[in-house]
């Protein structure tokens, strides 16, 4: 039995909604009723059946849809895909790994068949068979991260490591919380990281570059980083800021239910085998305040974790202008009662 | 968190003497699948299971990344050292079942580098020989120069001329051959990239050169292979976990700190990558500090030690761990 893939649009008419069973597998990821920065980083092992961590590499009902998005930005911007020329190898091995583990995870929807470098990659969602020479890129018709990210939901960061440090040096991004690859290219992991509130001071990317310069192959980690969007939009960019930018003056005490959208972001760190550089897949997922709340215990935490966010980081995450109108609406369904300990629906 | 590598389960395919120091050892993975890929300059850690005794040593990885049916690691005989080496010479034979890490690369390529100047130390070739075989793939341009006692302990000299012909130069000592870093070193291109292994002695030598020649750190990398050396044995208090123990002469206080149930994360085992660096609670005596990753103000603040190489001789010593 495969996934039923939804026809659905994340811009103009958005269509976009997550399934019932959709609802229930979402990444919720508030633990408590508040929120702070931490390392909250942990191996990436799979998790239990029906959660977005049956898989390594989630695929799931928004696969076909969120594939032909970015096609879509991709048309208007290629410059959110970029590979520097020593990077190339780190590509492979990204299209390696992503290939394995989408094979893995959905027989049904994915075949790789090798024979020495001799590659047959078989996507039927996509309606892609193409045969190609592992190490060649004259035998595919995009670079290899290009290639295989043009068919893998969410965000990549390919990472070169050198000098201790961590160098943004390739990646494909189109579903990305407000910054741009195009930006940040060539940048290391401190430089990037720049413009974010306190956790410079809380010592916190110190201890995660430290982490993340000794992640091993064979043992990646995940951590969930979350913030909202109005509208179903993946491709909140700051390219395309005159876009979506504006949304965020139109919710209203009626509409807050079907506009205002939990954003999370799945992240994971793997060492890649061949170049020795990390990738980082950044995996989104949305959804909307009116799916959220038919889970009782998101609702109350949820309003209350909006409601305590700290000033800045609420600054940060850009929900300044209508945080009071979620928080009022989040309150009526916060009847005060205790929320059990852990992520999940009760 | 652990940070410590997970492990291949491996038999040994095949032991090869080399010449009359170093042998070589091939490793398959015992269900017969295929071996993790790497990258050229990473090691594997080999457990060696001794009697009593479990030592963990640090061995680069020489076979080509691009060949994954088996791994191959050289290792020099050291009569003096903590006897790993000798373990390795005497008792590891075609069919033993052993296990190593996954591989750990602290020694890698710079693949922006439109040249790659690489300087090898006698046993300090073994990186260079995956590292040569990845690029030579590749069609990366690079350039080997080999420093050997004599011909005959010039370990796989003879494989690499014939492999790369004039790209290795080779330098022996008992014939007065001397590397001329001097004029190496200024007449590269722009762009190289630097890369040197072997005796400490010869990699504070070369990057003492590299740095009054201008080369910017960015550009000159080194992997000291140093192993754990011997010791007096000395007793040590683990204050988190309770325990006192005892490390023999033969042992490294990481390995101690193992062999009593308590496992510190690790991944070099040779002191560069700061895994197991460890708060010293108290202490009444002096550390033997043989570690690269401690800043020289760690040394001397007598609050950190790297248990992987380092030793201490005293009345007392009492770790967090």
């Amino acid at each position: 039995m495969g996934i039923t893939f939804r026809k659905e649009t994340f811009r103009d008419d958005f269509t976009f909604r997550n399934s019932p069973e959709h609802i229930r597998r979402f990444p919720f990821p508030f633990h408590e009723d508040s929120y702070m920065y931490a390392v909250n980083i942990e191996p990436h092992v799979v998790g239990p059946k029906g959660s977005v961590l049956e898989n390594l590499i989630d695929v799931d009902e928004h696969y076909v849809a969120e594939m032909q998005d970015r096609a879509l930005v991709l048309a208007e911007d290629p410059l959110r895909c970029q590979s520097l020329p020593h990077m190339t190898l780190a590509g492979w091995d990204l299209l390696e790994l992503l290939m394995e583990q989408q094979a893995l995870g959905y027989p049904e929807h994915f075949t790789l068949t090798r024979d020495g470098d001799r590659w047959r990659w078989i996507n039927r969602p996509l309606g892609i068979d193409d045969t190609f020479t592992f190490g060649d890129t004259s035998t595919l018709p995009y670079g290899p991260m290009e290639y295989i990210t043009r068919q893998s939901q969410g965000d990549f960061c390919i990472l070169d490591q050198r000098d201790g440090n961590l160098w943004m040096d390739a990646g494909m991004v189109t579903t990305q919380a407000d910054w741009s690859l195009d930006f940040d290219i060539g940048m290391n992991f401190f430089e990037w990281h720049a413009p974010v509130p306190l956790a410079h001071e809380k010592g916190i990317f110190t201890r995660a570059l430290k982490f993340l310069t000794n992640i091993q192959q064979g043992k990646p980690a995940r951590r969930l980083n979350w913030t909202m969007t109005i509208n179903p939009r993946l491709d909140t960019s700051p390219e395309n800021y005159h876009k979506w930018g504006p949304d965020r003056a139109t919710v209203t005490p009626e509409n807050v239910g079907d506009k205002v959208h939990l954003r999370v972001e799945l992240q994971s760190f793997w060492r890649l085998p061949r170049s020795n550089g990390i990738v980082f897949p950044i995996r989104c997922y949305l959804i909307k305040m009116d799916e959220l709340v038919t889970q009782p215990k998101w609702a109350r935490r949820l309003h209350r974790v909006i409601r305590d966010l700290p000033e800045e980081l609420a600054n940060y995450k850009g929900l300044t202008r209508y945080r009071p109108t979620l928080v009022e609406w989040l309150s009526k369904l916060d009847d005060g009662s205790a929320t059990s300990p852990g992520f999940g629906p009760d | 968190m652990s940070t410590g590598t997970t492990k291949l389960d491996v038999v040994v395919s095949d032991v090869v003497p080399v010449n009359e120091l170093v042998t070589r050892f091939h490793f398959r993975r015992r269900d017969g699948e295929l071996l993790p890929t790497f990258s050229g300059g990473a090691h594997v850690v080999v457990e060696m299971r001794d009697g009593e005794r479990t030592r963990l040593n640090p061995y680069s990885l020489m076979g080509s990344p691009l060949d994954t049916s088996e791994y191959t690691i050289s290792v020099r005989r050291d009569d003096v050292g903590r006897g790993g080496s000798l373990f390795m010479h005497r008792s590891v034979k075609p069919g033993l079942e052993m296990v190593i890490s996954y591989p750990v690369n602290l020694f890698s390529l710079d693949l922006r580098a439109r040249k790659h100047l690489m300087l090898a130390g006698g046993i300090g070739i073994t990186p260079f020989m995956a590292q040569t075989a990845q690029l030579a793939g590749e069609g990366g341009n690079f350039e080997l120069h080999y420093t050997c006692r004599t011909a005959s302990l010039g370990t796989y000299a003879d494989v690499l001329r014939e492999r790369y012909d004039r790209r290795v130069r080779l330098y022996h000592d008992d014939r007065g051959e001397r590397i001329d870093l001097e004029r190496l070193l200024s007449s590269q291109p722009l762009g190289t990239h630097l890369y040197v292994c072997g005796p400490a002695g010869m990699i504070n030598w070369v990057r003492d050169r590299a740095s009054a020649l201008g080369w910017p750190q960015e550009t000159v990398h080194f992997e000291h292979f140093a192993a754990p050396q011997p010791g007096l044995p000395f007793d040590v208090t683990l204050a988190v976990s309770g325990k006192n123990i005892r490390v023999g002469e033969q042992q490294s206080l990481l390995e101690a700190i193992e062999a009593a149930g308590v496992d510190p994360p690790y991944l070099c085992r040779g002191g560069v990558c700061g895994q197991c660096e460890t708060n010293v609670i108290s202490y009444d005596g002096n550390f033997i500090h043989n570690d690269h990753w401690l800043s020289e103000e760690d040394h001397r603040s007598g609050c950190k030690i790297m248990p992987c190489v380092s030793r201490f001789e005293g009345k007392s010593l009492v770790l967090e761990r």
